[in-house]
């Protein structure tokens, strides 16, 4: 079931409204930049979650 | 942009290449092979390659020269739109997480090493392995010319004029990948990403602090599309179906290329692969920040022939000559890489794939990376000789259209992994409907990759290579519901290899 986190970058990134706009800003980067490179670590985060809740086969 | 050669730039420049050529030959001794006369070993690197050395090899494989260049262009030109690198980037790796250890274990298990190989072993039938496998190599010829046109752009900024340096470069890479195989390719790629990383850093903290700060650069890039009239640093509402289309499409096409293939079934298992999934977004992260090297040029006020100047004329214009040097070393080094893997992986596609099978089923293992190693300079040579010789236009279109036609061996790769229900027509029917109904949507649309479709009055635009994917499934349940399972000849072939 912990797999299913997986979906969430899918979710969060390919639903554009979510985050196509310019306030609030973060060091100067529209929201649309900032929110999208979070996701990069987050999706990191979340992979590396499922990870360590996987079976190890080699 | 002046033809001016600046000689600390080209001493640096020299010094690097000189470099990564000696790893290049070198590699044949690195982690020795008993002897490199087999295709597990020139093709694959002997399957053996840890965490950091497949980080280092898919990082410097996925994100290409061309990526360094095009990337930040795209987002110059036309701004928010250009990013969907950025999410593209993000959702390919819980993807490869999921499927790519299973494709490895059945690789592993088998002694598969190519798509083609996966195919065949799977379904049995030598059409649908022959299907995938010339989609492989048509797919990647013209990603090879991009690369080649990527060193060109660092070699012109280098002030260097003429065909003879990029010919030069070409052959002596065309050697070294014959003698070392994938080693080469994976050495000089930890040269290449370091310096990559230190370029992007560099630039991303440098350059704003010349230019007022990251909102400066935003405000300015707003303006330049606001006075344009075209573009914008937020995407037009008719821009976020393409969007969220083509960053979809793209990941899932991917891990289907040859070239990333190659790195996945080099790697020494399954959990290698998942660890690289964890840390593979390193690289994304540089990439998001590149792209916006896009927004720094129209902060730094450049003026440029070609958008794809963007980033080389950034650092002429703003770092001393030795870092920009550096630069372009990092680029044109950058290019090296995946033209090499890219090369690696369509030989290896031509020689188990075609060679074996349809010209010489008795071929030794010491004959197959014979003939891998002279496909690869083939291959090579023949991309060289398209940029020289062709329009730069046609390179790129036909990359486009590779997008769209790797995404159509995705059925037949992926799908029996997970299930037993598809059959070899079915896929083969599937593949067809997708390659040739997603080709005739891009020609009729002058070579666009969006398709406009109207629901109700309202029109958006769709990824044509997700359109095909569709397609493409679509026919092959159709089929495999219509066409009875009988034991066929391709079937008792999967029997008898299976025993």
């Amino acid at each position: 079931m912990i797999r299913l986190l997986l979906l969430a970058p899918y979710i969060g990134l390919l639903w554009v409204p979510f985050y196509n706009f310019e306030e609030p800003k973060l060091f100067g980067f529209p929201f649309f930049y900032w929110y999208q490179l979070a996701w990069v670590p987050l999706t990191s985060l979340i992979t590396y979650v499922v990870y360590r809740s996987v079976r190890h086969d080699g | 942009m002046t033809a001016n050669i600046d000689m600390s730039a080209l001493a640096v420049f020299i010094f690097f290449f000189v470099l990564v050529t000696a790893m290049g030959f070198f590699a044949s001794r690195w982690r020795r092979a008993e002897s490199l006369d087999h295709l597990d070993e020139w093709g694959l690197g002997g399957r053996k390659f840890g965490t950091w050395v497949t980080w280092f090899l898919v990082g410097g494989d996925f994100y290409t020269a061309y990526t360094v260049i095009a990337v930040p262009a795209l987002v110059y030109a036309i701004g928010a739109y250009g990013f969907f690198a950025l999410p593209y980037t993000i959702i390919v790796y819980p993807l490869v997480f999921a499927v790519m250890p299973l494709l490895w274990k059945a690789a592993k298990e088998r002694g598969y090493v190519t798509a083609g190989d996966v195919v065949r072993g799977t379904y049995g039938s030598r059409a649908l392995e022959l299907a995938v496998a010339s989609t492989g190599v048509i797919a990647t010829m013209p990603y090879i010319a991009l690369q080649l046109i990527g060193m060109e752009v660092a070699i012109k900024a280098l002030g260097l004029t003429g065909e003879m340096p990029i010919i030069l470069a070409f052959l002596v890479l065309a050697l070294y990948t014959y003698s070392s195989g994938l080693r080469a390719p994976a050495l000089i790629a930890f040269v290449k990403d370091i310096m990559i990383y230190i370029v992007v850093l560099a630039a991303i903290i440098v350059v704003p602090s010349k230019l007022g700060g990251y909102s400066a650069v935003f405000s300015a890039a707003d303006a330049a599309f606001e006075a344009k009239g075209k573009g914008g640093i937020l995407l037009d509402p008719s821009q976020l179906v393409p969007y969220v289309t083509l960053a979809l499409g793209s990941a899932l096409a991917a891990f289907m290329y040859p070239h990333t293939l190659t790195g996945i079934f080099a790697s020494s298992g399954a959990n290698t692969i998942r660890k690289n999934a964890v840390l593979l977004p390193a690289y994304t992260l540089l990439l998001g920040l590149l792209a916006l090297l896009g927004y720094m040029g129209h902060a730094a006020g450049l003026q440029l022939q070609s958008n794809n100047d963007v980033v080389p004329t950034l650092f002429k214009t703003l770092f001393p000559g030795w870092f920009a040097g550096f630069a372009f070393s990092a680029i044109a080094i950058g290019a090296l890489v995946p033209a090499a893997v890219m090369s690696i992986g369509a030989a290896n596609l031509f020689t188990r794939n075609f060679w074996k099978v349809w010209v010489n089923p008795e071929v030794t293992p010491a004959g197959e990376a014979q003939v891998a190693k002279i496909t690869s300079m083939l291959v090579k040579v023949g991309a060289l000789l398209a940029i020289l010789m062709l329009p730069t236009q046609f390179a790129l279109d036909l990359q486009l259209l590779g997008g769209l036609w790797i995404l159509q061996t995705l059925p037949a790769l992926v799908f029996g992994l997970y299930t037993g229900w598809f059959r070899a027509p079915a896929l083969l029917a599937g593949w067809a409907a997708g390659f040739t109904g997603g080709s005739a949507l891009v020609w009729s649309d002058g070579l666009k990759p969006l398709h406009a479709l109207a629901f109700d009055g309202i029109t958006v635009s769709v990824y044509t290579g997700l359109l095909a994917l569709a397609l493409n499934v679509v026919v092959a349940v159709v089929v495999n519901l219509v066409v009875p399972a009988k034991e066929t000849a391709d079937d008792r072939l999967a029997v008898a290899e299976a025993e």
